[in-house]
């Protein structure tokens, strides 16, 4: 049953990187229970632009959870009041008729605020690039089934790999730690056969990098909370198993 | 590697190389992992130590003699190999080198994360933290003053005008026996399970010791150790301020000490 709903809106808006930003208040009226979150934004920028405001902005790009590019703070909560949802799949239901919401920008020192909701993620996709991927020379397509892996092994590491890369994680972490992201990252390639020929110096540059943009994880649990894809926080454990490992193979392979 | 990836254009990094690349495996407690595991792995020879000591004072219900014998019994461990006390300081510097290393770590990964963070001014809501994990900062400071306290009060006895030295029945029931004492005790070892509490399940993550068949097993573990220890330790306080630990400020030790001196001196 779809109904409306009358919401008070309070949205971080910041012109700039540099800027200074505040807290604005808009009243969003007769927004359907039906529209997802940032349809609900939608419609008051469009009434924003009517007036002839600044329209706020925010990311957005496939609106089915499955590109990472929409995140917001909602009420103090990454993505928002319902769990392994992303910003974009929650919907207007989930409110009450006159609540107060407020919406805030990931924070975080190394995602600096572009404009309002925006935020540069880039610090992320640095940990890709220092060994995220398979690069070594594979040959022609393999026959299927050519390399066994086991059922559970591969649930686990597509669990792992069900990482969409939005930085909720980094956004609820009271230390701003990328563990969770860099974990999974770094286990759905370690898990697997095709992934060990590089297991070692992924593992090493990966949390390397990582630490040189986030804080250090205190095992709060927050991310796994805050995760759209409900990703566990065992995949960190087994990634700081892994560095250490690395850091001793690693030695012995330099020499 | 076969392909190379240029380096993606960030903001800039919040922490900096180290000055100075110690050699391997110097260099693994400059990564912040590498401090994790530290941090797990002197956190758990302290805790070893903590619950050691918690049974170990048990023997004050036993009496005054019993618990001097054990205090005795310590510095005797090892003396078939080697000379008296040894084995007990090699065991002392090892708890204060777990401890300083505890604390460093501890201090340097917090100085990391707070750079690395920043403040929701429209606030934040916890879910999974608990008391405990987000209490870590404040618990551990309480536990190191209290040790300090602990130790300049019943190991030197500068607090206690009535120390006497090899008496730990004595010293406690004095001790303890103050109201202002026994409170700080007590708020220092419910800080204490607090931080075991937390410490104890976030050790076996940061050693990345995790099996999904046993890792429900960790929040009992946790609990189950900070509960003894804190049932064990509140004890002690407890007792005294009841009247199960006296000695009417009577050093049965000091007396025997001087017993045996006398009978030394007829002979």
């Amino acid at each position: 049953m779809s109904s409306e709903i009358n919401l008070t809106l309070q949205v971080w808006r910041q012109p700039g990187p540099q800027a200074e930003g505040r807290f604005v208040t808009y009243e969003a009226s007769g927004i359907s229970t039906d529209a997802s979150f940032l349809e609900m934004l939608d419609i008051v920028n469009e009434r924003l632009i009517e007036n002839g405001e600044e329209p706020i902005v925010f990311e957005s790009d496939c609106r089915e959870g499955i590109c990472g590019t929409c995140g917001l703070m909602i009420n103090g909560q990454a993505h928002g009041p319902q769990k392994s949802t992303a910003t974009c799949q929650l919907h207007m239901r989930s409110f009450k008729d006159g609540d107060h919401i407020v919406i805030e920008p990931w924070r975080a020192t190394s995602f600096p605020v572009l404009r309002d909701l925006a935020v540069d993620r880039r610090a992320m996709d640095a940990i890709i690039a220092s060994g995220g991927y398979i690069s070594v020379n594979t040959g022609a397509a393999p026959d299927a089934n050519l390399t066994p892996v086991p059922k559970e092994t591969a649930d686990t590491a597509f669990d792992a790999a069900a990482c969409i890369g939005c930085g909720a994680c980094v956004a609820a972490c009271p230390n701003s730690a990328a563990q969770l992201f860099t974990a999974a990252k770094v286990q759905h390639l370690n898990l697997l056969p095709q992934g060990q020929a590089q297991r070692w110096a992924r593992t090493e540059a990966m949390v390397e990098t990582m630490e040189e943009f986030f804080g250090s994880c205190t095992n709060h649990g927050e991310c796994e909370e805050a995760c759209p894809k409900d990703i566990p926080i065992d995949f960190i454990a087994w990634t700081n198993r892994d560095y250490i490992k690395a850091k001793v193979k690693n030695r012995k392979l330099a020499g | 590697m076969a392909q190379t990836v240029s380096r993606v254009s960030t903001p800039p990094p919040v922490r900096s190389e180290p000055r100075v690349r110690l050699p391997w495996p110097l260099s693994i407690y400059q990564t912040a992992v590498g401090k994790k595991w530290v941090m797990g792995l002197t956190g758990a020879a302290l805790l070893g130590f903590i619950v050691v000591h918690m049974i170990g004072n048990l023997h004050l219900y036993e009496g005054p003699l019993e618990i001097h014998e054990y205090a005795e019994t310590l510095r005797d461990l090892g003396t078939k190999i080697i000379p008296r006390t040894w084995l007990l300081w090699a065991m002392r510097f090892g708890l204060i080198a777990a401890f300083g290393l505890h604390i460093h770590s501890a201090y340097s990964l917090s100085r990391m994360s707070m750079a690395a963070d920043q403040r929701y001014p429209g606030g934040r809501n916890y879910i999974a933290a608990n008391f405990a994990s987000r209490t870590m900062r404040w618990t551990g400071p309480i536990i190191g003053l209290y040790l300090f306290y602990h130790l300049a009060d019943l190991t030197w006895g500068w607090f206690n005008p009535d120390f006497v030295r090899g008496d730990p029945y004595h010293n406690v029931s004095e001790s303890l026996g103050s109201i202002p004492v026994a409170i700080l005790y007590i708020v220092a070892n419910v800080a204490l399970a607090v931080h075991i509490f937390h410490g104890t399940w976030s050790m076996f993550q940061s050693l990345g010791v995790n099996s999904p068949r046993y890792n429900h097993l960790r929040r009992y573990l946790a609990g189950g150790l900070a509960g003894i220890i804190l049932v064990g330790n509140l004890s002690f306080p407890i007792f005294v301020q009841a009247g199960v630990i006296d000695d009417n400020g009577r050093s049965i030790v000091e007396e025997l000490q001087q017993h045996e001196a006398a009978e030394g001196e007829e002979n």
